[in-house]
C-alpha cells in the first residue's frame, strides 16, 4: 500500500519540480508575504516591515483567494486529465487499486502546494522577523508556524475538493469550469450568502447559528484559526468576529479542516470507485 | 496443460446496451487466441473482463485460477497488456516511463534499458516521448507489457503503426513467449500473415461469438474453397476435361498458366494430378485464409441480420 502510493505520489511531486509548479507557487508566496510585510502599513503613511503578526494576518486574507485557486489549478485534472490524454486506463491495469491511485495523486499534489508554502511563507516570514528583529521570539514562530500548518491544510481540503471534479468530470475543459465554481461558491458567495442570512433575519441567527453555518466553509475555519491569537485584529475580522473567540478552539477547527480534507476525498475515492472504465 | 482463463456464459449488459452475450472463450498456456471482430463486437469488454477492469453481468471469470476482480492487484503483476492507441506521459522520457510502470510491477528499474532495447528503441530511450511516432510508441507499450515476464499478455492492436521489420520482431517476441509458456490474447483488425503465429481464432459479432476454433478447425467447418494455381506447358484443351470431372470450380486456364477453386474433399486429387503433370514448372495449394474466414463469418452476421 504505502510502496505503491510513494510511487505515484513520487511521480506527481516530480513532475510538479519539472513543470515548475513548486518555484511559481514559492516565489508567488513569498513575493506575496514580503509585499504585505513592506507595504502593509502604506495606508498609515509609512513604508517598511512591520511586525510580523500584523503581516500573517494580512496574509491568512490573502492565502483565503489565493490557496484555494492554486490548490483547484493544480489538481482539477488529476484523472479526467489522465483519462484524456489516454494513460489512466493503462494505469488501471496495473497492481493498485483506484483509491491507491487517487490517493497517491492526492498526497503527491499535496506536497508540491506544502512545499511551496513552507518554503514561500517560511522564507518570507524569517526574512521578516530578521528584519524586525523578533529572529528568537518563540510565540511569533508558533503563530507562524500554525499560520503555515493551517495553509497547508486549506491547500488539502482544496485539492481533495479538485480530486470530486476531477473524477466526476468527463472533460477537462469542464472539470476546469467546475473548479473555477467551486472557488467562486467557496471564497465569494458563501460569506455573501451568511452575511444575507443575517441581514434579513435582523440578526437573529447570529449568535446561535451562524457561527456553525460558517463551518460549512473551510476558508472560514482557517480564517478563524488564524485571527484568534491577534486581538488587535478582530476589528478587521469581518463576518468571522461572529464566531471568533466564543466556540471554537484552534485544535477544533484544526478538525474541521481536517473533515474538510477527509470527506470530499472519500467522496471522491467513492465516485471513482464507480466510474466505468473507460 | 495449464488453463490460463476461461470465460464460462459471460454475459455484460452497459444499462440498455448488451456487450457480451452467453461468450465462452478459453485459453491454454503457450497458445495465442486471436479475438477478432468489427468496431463494438465486444473484444475490448473481454479485455476488460479478463483484467478486472469490468465486472460481468452474468456467467464466471477465471483468469490464473483465480478471479480477477478480487484478486486484482496480485493478477496484475502476472499480467501484461497493450492498450489500442497505447499513450504516456508526453513531458516524460521513454525510460522514465518504463521506470515508472517497472516500480509499480515490482520490477528492478535496471531491467528497463535493456527491454527498451529489446523493443527496438535503446537510441530513442533518453528521448521524451512527446517526440516519438506512433510505433516507437507502440514499442514502448509492448516493453511495459512485457515487464515481469507475462503469463498472461493481452495486446489490443499490437501490429498498428509498426513497419514490416518491427512488426516481424514483434511476432519473434510473441513466439518466444509462447514458448516460455505465456497465454496470449491478440485483438486485430491487420489479418493478413497473422494466421500463422496463431493457435485458436474468436470472431465475435454484435457480443456473440460467431466461430471458435483453430484456423484448421474454421476452414473445415465453412467450406469455403480452396484455390490452385499452377504453372507450365499443356495442352488446355486436354487438361481442362480432366480437371473439371476432378472438381474444379471456375477454371482459368491458358497453355502456360491455371487457376481454379476447389473445395477441402478435392484439392488433394486435383493437386495430385497435377503434380504428376510433366509439363508442370510450378504448383501452389491456397488455402482459405484468416481474411475470408472472417469476411465468412462476419457475411454470415450481417445477413442474419437483414444488413
Amino acid at each position: 500500500m504505502v510502496r505503491e502510493l510513494s510511487i505515484v505520489a513520487g511521480k506527481e511531486f516530480r513532475d510538479g519540480f519539472r513543470n515548475r509548479w513548486v518555484l511559481a507557487i514559492t516565489l508567488l508566496f513569498a513575493v506575496f508575504a514580503l509585499g504585505l510585510g513592506y507595504f502593509g502599513s502604506a495606508a498609515s503613511g509609512t513604508l517598511g516591515f512591520a511586525s510580523l503578526d500584523t503581516t500573517i494576518v494580512s496574509l491568512s486574507s490573502l492565502a483565503i483567494f489565493v490557496i484555494p485557486l492554486i490548490a483547484l489549478l493544480l489538481a482539477y485534472d488529476t484523472m479526467v486529465g489522465e483519462e484524456e490524454q489516454g494513460t489512466l486506463l493503462l494505469l488501471l491495469t496495473y497492481p493498485l487499486s483506484r483509491t491507491q491511485l487517487l490517493l497517491g495523486k492526492f498526497l503527491g499534489h499535496g506536497l508540491v502546494l506544502s512545499c511551496a508554502t513552507l518554503l514561500g511563507f517560511g522564507s518570507a516570514g524569517a526574512v521578516i522577523a530578521v528584519l524586525t528583529e523578533r529572529f528568537w521570539d518563540a510565540q511569533l514562530w508558533f503563530v507562524l508556524g500554525m499560520f503555515i500548518l493551517s495553509a497547508v491544510l486549506l491547500g488539502l481540503v482544496f485539492i481533495a475538493l479538485a480530486c470530486v471534479i476531477s473524477v466526476s468530470s468527463r472533460e477537462k475543459s469542464r472539470a476546469a469550469g467546475a473548479a473555477l465554481l467551486v472557488w467562486f461558491v467557496f471564497v465569494l458567495v458563501f460569506d455573501l450568502s451568511l452575511l444575507a442570512l443575517l441581514v434579513a433575519t435582523e440578526g437573529q441567527v447570529g449568535q446561535t447559528v451562524l457561527p456553525y453555518l460558517m463551518l460549512l466553509n473551510p476558508c472560514n475555519a482557517f480564517r478563524l484559526l488564524n485571527l484568534t491569537g491577534f486581538e488587535a485584529t478582530q476589528a478587521y475580522a469581518g463576518l468571522v468576529s461572529i464566531a471568533q473567540n466564543q466556540l471554537f478552539s484552534p485544535s477544533l477547527l484544526m478538525v474541521v479542516l481536517l473533515a474538510w480534507i477527509i470527506a470530499p476525498f472519500s467522496l471522491a475515492a467513492w465516485l471513482f470507485q464507480r466510474r466505468h472504465a473507460l | 496443460m495449464t488453463k490460463v482463463f476461461s470465460l464460462q456464459q459471460v454475459s455484460k449488459s452497459f444499462a440498455a446496451v448488451h456487450a457480451l452475450k452467453a461468450l465462452n472463450l478459453e485459453l491454454q498456456a503457450g497458445e495465442v487466441l486471436a479475438l477478432l471482430g468489427h468496431n463494438g463486437a465486444g473484444k475490448t469488454t473481454t479485455m476488460k473482463l479478463i483484467l478486472g477492469l469490468l465486472q460481468a453481468t452474468q456467467g464466471h471469470v477465471e483468469v490464473l485460477g483465480e478471479d480477477p476482480i478480487r484478486a486484482a492487484q496480485s493478477l496484475r503483476l502476472r499480467m501484461g497488456y497493450l492498450p489500442e492507441s497505447v499513450s504516456f506521459y508526453q513531458h516524460l522520457t521513454g525510460l522514465e516511463a518504463l521506470r515508472y510502470f517497472a516500480r509499480l510491477k515490482q520490477v528492478p528499474v535496471s531491467r528497463c534499458p535493456a527491454l527498451l532495447e529489446q523493443v527496438g528503441l535503446e537510441q530513442a530511450m533518453q528521448r521524451r516521448i512527446k517526440t516519438y511516432s506512433k510505433g516507437m510508441r507502440q514499442r514502448l507499450g509492448l516493453a511495459q507489457a512485457l515487464l515481469r515476464t507475462p503469463e498472461l499478455l493481452l495486446l489490443d492492436e499490437p501490429t498498428v503503426g509498426l513497419d514490416p521489420l518491427a512488426t516481424t520482431e514483434f511476432f519473434l517476441t510473441l513466439q518466444s513467449l509462447k514458448e516460455q509458456g505465456c497465454g496470449i490474447i491478440l485483438c486485430s483488425h491487420v489479418l493478413a500473415g497473422l494466421e500463422t503465429h496463431l493457435d485458436t481464432v474468436a470472431i465475435l459479432a454484435q457480443g456473440q461469438l460467431r466461430a471458435y476454433g483453430s484456423v484448421q478447425q474454421l476452414r473445415a467447418k465453412t467450406h469455403l474453397p480452396w484455390h490452385i494455381q499452377a504453372s507450365g506447358h499443356w495442352q488446355a484443351a486436354d487438361l481442362h476435361a480432366e480437371l473439371t470431372n476432378l472438381g474444379a470450380q471456375q477454371l482459368q486456364l491458358d497453355d502456360e498458366t491455371l487457376y481454379l477453386s476447389t473445395d477441402l474433399e478435392h484439392k488433394v486429387p486435383l493437386a495430385r494430378y497435377l503434380l504428376n503433370q510433366p509439363e508442370i514448372d510450378s504448383i501452389e495449394v491456397l488455402a482459405p485464409n484468416l481474411e475470408s474466414l472472417y469476411a465468412h463469418y462476419n457475411g454470415a452476421e450481417a445477413q442474419q441480420h437483414g444488413t
